[in-house]
């Protein structure tokens, strides 16, 4: 399956990242690209819910693909979610249901991050764009 | 600064640790084990296992022996008159909430039950219910500027319609002791029942409960290098005997027909069901582990270990203590910086702290911080800990700002 070139450019950048400290600062210039939301989302109706830091999530279906927008406090965390993004915007709902976004962490050497014990809830964030998008 | 703790070998996770890089300062969430203690777990397995007061042979004889020799060890680590003072639980929440329901039957509509802007979620929750359930109303402490419940406020609220005062005697977040024996006086002089939640405030420590006076105390043994999954609920005599029982089952009852029961008094009226009989066996070993500690030694290290850590923290710009710690634990955020990413940016360097809301949501939003970093320490923590904490806090900041 071929990447969107997002992805792709996510892929280029952490696969080659030597160390936490380097994968840490370019996660925060990614979590930058994030636009930020306004006031009248970040509402409670948009928040993922099970997540330490405050972290919302808004998805809209346009011709069929699949359009997300989301944003934390969190710096680590909005590069996260900028990654992600990177890799599933634009899917329609077949390939959305079919990714293995935890291969995709992996690929990015940041498995890590969604091991079970990560307070940092990114396992809440995929568990609610598969609620959202499941309707 | 060298600050050796001559209790480290004692723990065997610490050396692996140290091997792996990590750093352990997470104390306060649950502390390592010392080998006394694996030892008596693995004695208790080994020697062959029992239910207790259930059954006449020999086995199971000796490990109610040891159990019930537990409770005495528990009563006269707490200056308790008897060991029938003393109920097992799964922990503080548990006997919290053995409270709140135990004590139902004596709160009207109206009543007033008291606790602190501090209280960890486990002596909140269960009095916010209890509250919710009787239409009685919850009253909050407020604290003041070094995390210590306010004296003045307290003697206006505690009132005639008071009828139960629950505090914490050291705060999980700001390890600010609490002035408990002045607001059990308060509590006392208005006939309301008294309970003192002891997790964090018993491993920093020991507490004489009949001079504290207080009717109830709770603690977790695994806080006090014991095992998970047990607690110790202390009552008054009296007291223990005025509360409704709350879960049945086993050998709690006396006799029992298919429509009607009636049911033992305190202790064991209260322990339900099987109790974790390795846990408690544990406990007591934990705390004839602890006896043989200098105990004055043990304090003057903790507290050096507390003044190096805040004076770190201090110096450092941008950083800033939630209250004033006395204790073996400081929380801090930093300007600017939001808790998780330092959190995980610590864990990264293999440093085991603390970030987020500690358990105490209301206390934070009092505090007015999303979440916080807390820093707790064991008795087998030393210098060369607080030094990684620092390096790899000065690291993540440097990533961070
Ligand atoms: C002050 C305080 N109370 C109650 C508890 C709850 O203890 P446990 O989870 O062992 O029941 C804790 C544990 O974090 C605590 O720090």
């Amino acid at each position: 399956m071929s990447l969107p070139p997002a992805a792709r450019a996510a892929l280029d950048a952490f696969a080659g990242c030597p160390g936490w400290e380097q994968r840490a600062r370019l996660l925060m210039q990614w979590g930058e690209r994030l636009e930020p939301l306004g006031e009248a989302e970040r509402v409670p109706a948009n928040q993922v819910q099970g997540c330490e830091s405050s972290v919302w999530l808004l998805a809209e279906r346009r011709e069929g693909c699949w359009h997300f927008r989301a944003y934390s406090d969190a710096r680590l965390l909005r590069g996260l979610l900028a990654v992600l993004l990177a890799r599933v915007d634009g899917l329609g709902g077949e390939e959305l249901a079919q990714l293995d976004v935890a291969e995709w962490f992996d690929q990015l050497g940041l498995s890590r991050q969604l091991s079970p014990s990560r307070s940092n809830g990114m396992n809440a964030v995929l568990q609610r764009m598969r609620e959202l998008t499941r309707s | 600064m060298v600050l050796h703790s001559p209790w480290r070998a004692d723990f065997p996770a610490l050396s692996l640790f140290e091997a792996q890089g990590q750093t352990y300062l997470d104390s306060a969430a649950t502390a390592q084990k010392p080998q006394a203690l694996i030892d008596a777990l693995t004695g208790y397995y080994t020697s062959g296992v029992a239910n207790v007061h259930r059954a006449q042979h020999s086995p199971a004889e000796r490990v109610t022996r040891l159990y019930e020799a537990a409770r005495q060890r528990v009563a006269s680590w707490l200056n308790a008159a008897s060991p029938s003072q003393i109920v097992f639980t799964r922990g503080t929440t548990e006997a919290l909430n053995l409270l709140a329901y135990g004590l139902e039957h004596r709160l009207a509509a109206g009543d007033e039950i008291v606790i602190s802007a501090l209280e960890h979620h486990a002596n909140l929750l269960p009095w916010q219910q209890l509250a919710l359930r009787t239409q009685a109303r919850l009253v909050i402490l407020p604290l003041d500027a070094r995390g210590e419940i306010e004296l003045d406020a307290a003697a206006r609220l505690i009132g005639p319609r008071t009828r139960i005062l629950a505090v914490s005697q050291l705060s999980n977040v700001l390890g600010r002791w609490q002035p408990v024996e002045a607001l059990l006086q308060l509590a006392r002089a208005q006939g309301a029942i008294t309970v003192v939640d002891g997790a964090q405030a018993s491993v920093h420590g020991r507490h004489d409960l009949q001079a504290l006076g207080c009717d109830f105390y709770a603690f977790s043994a695994h806080k006090l290098y014991g095992p998970d999954g047990v607690g110790v609920l202390y009552g008054r005599a009296d007291c223990l005997d005025r509360l409704k029982h709350w879960q049945f089952g086993g050998e709690m009852v006396r006799r029992a027909d298919f429509h009607s029961a009636d049911f033992h008094a305190a202790p064991m009226g209260l322990e339900a069901g099987t109790p974790p009989i390795a846990g408690v066996i544990g406990l007591s070993a934990a705390l004839d582990y602890l006896c043989s500690l200098d105990a004055q030694a043990v304090r003057r290290h903790e507290q050096a270990l507390l003044e190096h850590l805040v004076a770190g923290l201090s110096v450092r710009e941008g950083v800033r203590l939630l209250g004033e710690p006395q204790a073996a634990l400081a929380s801090f955020v930093v300007d600017d910086v939001h808790h998780a990413d330092l959190a995980q940016l610590l864990g990264e360097q293999g440093v085991a702290v603390r970030g987020g809301n500690h358990c105490a949501m209301p206390l934070m939003q009092r505090l007015g911080v999303p979440g916080a970093i807390r820093v707790s320490l064991g008795l087998y923590n030393d210098g060369e800990d607080l030094t990684r904490f620092f390096a790899a806090l000065d690291q993540a900041l440097e990533i961070l700002r």
